[in-house]
């Protein structure tokens, strides 16, 4: 485990790392909506939010203005206490989640070197998986507090559904564990770095065409976690747990204004770690295809000529590449959405525990078998 | 300690929800009792008859108690995955991969049974 720091500025400057890693999280939701919203206008041949501000950015202001002026409402029949806590709960475990993968090369000054991620956590993807998955309680604790049967309904389906493709993720990430050997993010990506090569049967097998991503490895896994994830940030098409048509919204029935916003928030924010960790597993991270961190630097050196401001470009190229693979991954969520159609609930149980479960089994069993026959017969 | 970064984060997002809430609250006012209904949990266009004693599916705990023995079993896969490349190179292959293909024997039939006996059937 690395440390938080050892001198005060170092330790300093973690904390507020932090707090601008969340800052980040909240702000990028804002943008997704406006995305959202635009993107499923886009799909459905409709015009979407282009009223206030150039296509409609300002919206995001107006609903915000929106949002502070509703009154505060509570019902009377709910537990007060569990009612206000659960929005604010529901920030902690997507944000905390979020800090722990890796966006780019760590940013080298003259003393200290400073990893442009929340914390750096040696088990971090068991971390990751232990942490957004407690968002189960907020949803419950929303549910209970409403003290409204839909809300209840919403939150035992969404609880239910969340553990059930826990297994289906968690085993679908004992694939990629096994092609690593480690658990720590930025290893896993530095392993991701140059053209594909591998070793087999003896032989060592290389190819320039392709970087040396993940998914050429794991692709059944790959295919697999992206579904599960789908149902841990409770998207459609596995939104169960806000069925409009039969559970009016879920556990958010009695919600409103900024609680509700809030809900949100942690709901994109699944998304975020989703998305990070799809391309921190299976496409490289913050790495750049065809291009290694070296060059980045040395690029950077010949342009400005400094130690310094080659390390902050360095860090800033590969910054903007990680995002590239977020929005996209983003993106993809939000196609999803507004292209399927929902599950029904037994539909959805069936998929998590007897087709999404077995094939993570054999997704482990035959990269262990693969790994064990390329290792010990040579040719 | 990353431990003392995930408090402080912790608490500091505690502190801007609750902030966050109070603001609202500032701005928004609390809401004015104008009827009895408007403070009445959502019911479809009916006085409420239920309360939070709303009956539950015993499916869901039954899920919940599968889930416990699933979930336990795929952490115990983490720690070997995590170490197999290593035991593959050191020569304890062999040992490794028929210990690891033994439990997941176990889990395989667990699955089975547990889909057998209709544990997982909704009606």
């Amino acid at each position: 485990m690395t440390s938080m720091g050892t001198t005060g500025f170092e330790i300093t400057v973690n904390l507020i790392k932090t707090v601008l890693v969340f800052l980040m999280m909240v702000q990028a939701v804002p943008i997704l909506v406006w995305l959202e919203r635009r993107g499923s206008a886009f799909i459905q041949n409709r015009f979407g939010p282009n009223r206030v501000g150039p296509l409609g950015l300002l919206q995001l202001l107006a609903d915000a203005v929106k949002f502070l002026t509703k009154e505060d409402f509570a019902p009377e029949k709910g537990n007060r206490f569990m009612f206000y806590a659960a929005p604010v709960f529901a920030l902690i475990p997507a944000a905390i989640a979020y800090m722990a993968i890796p966006m780019s090369v760590p940013l080298k000054l003259e003393t200290a070197t400073f990893l442009i991620q929340g914390f750096e956590i040696n088990v971090g993807i068991v971390f990751v998986l232990g942490i957004s998955s407690l968002a189960a309680y907020t949803i419950l604790m929303a549910g209970w507090g409403s003290g409204s049967k839909f809300s209840l309904m919403g939150a035992m389906r969404a609880s239910a559904q969340i553990i059930s493709y826990e297994l289906a993720l968690g085993l679908s990430i004992v694939g990629v564990i096994l092609m690593y050997g480690t658990f720590n993010f930025n290893e896993m990506i530095l392993q991701q770095q140059g053209p594909l090569s591998f070793n087999a049967f003896g032989y060592t097998v290389a190819t320039a065409a392709l970087p040396n991503w993940g998914i050429f490895y794991q692709p059944v896994g790959m295919i697999l976690f992206f579904a599960a994830t789908f149902a841990e940030s409770n998207r459609l098409p596995f939104d169960l747990a806000e069925g409009e048509a039969e559970l009016v919204a879920g556990f958010h029935t009695e919600y409103g204004g900024f609680k509700m916003l809030m809900f949100f928030i942690g709901e994109y924010g699944h998304m975020m770690i989703a998305s990070g960790l799809m391309a921190t597993f299976f496409f490289g991270g913050y790495g750049i295809p065809y291009v290694s961190i070296q060059d980045v630097q040395n690029f950077g050196m010949n342009l400005f000529g400094s130690e310094i401001a080659a390390n902050v470009f360095n860090t800033v190229v590969h910054f903007l590449c990680y995002n590239i693979k977020f929005g996209l991954f983003l993106w993809i969520f939000i196609w999803v959405r507004w292209t399927l159609p929902r599950f029904r609930y037994d539909q959805l149980m069936d998929l998590g525990w007897k087709t999404m479960l077995p094939w993570a089994l054999v997704n482990t069993m035959v990269t262990a078998a693969v790994m064990f026959v390329t290792t010990y017969f040579m040719f | 300690m990353p431990l003392g970064g995930v408090i402080f984060i912790t608490i500091f997002i505690g502190v801007f929800g609750f902030i966050l809430i109070r603001l609202a609250r500032l701005t928004g006012g609390k809401a004015v009792k104008t009827s009895q209904a408007k403070f009445d949990i959502y019911e479809c266009g009916i006085p409420v008859q239920e309360k939070k004693d709303t009956k539950i599916s015993v499916k869901f705990y039954l899920t919940a108690i599968l889930f416990i023995l699933f979930d336990i079993e795929i952490i115990f896969m983490y720690p070997w995955a995590a170490n197999y490349k290593n035991f593959l190179t050191s020569g304890n292959g062999p040992f490794v991969f028929g210990a690891m293909a033994f439990f997941l024997a176990v889990f395989i039939f667990g699955l089975w049974w547990e889909i057998k006996s209709k544990a997982l059937e909704w009606d």
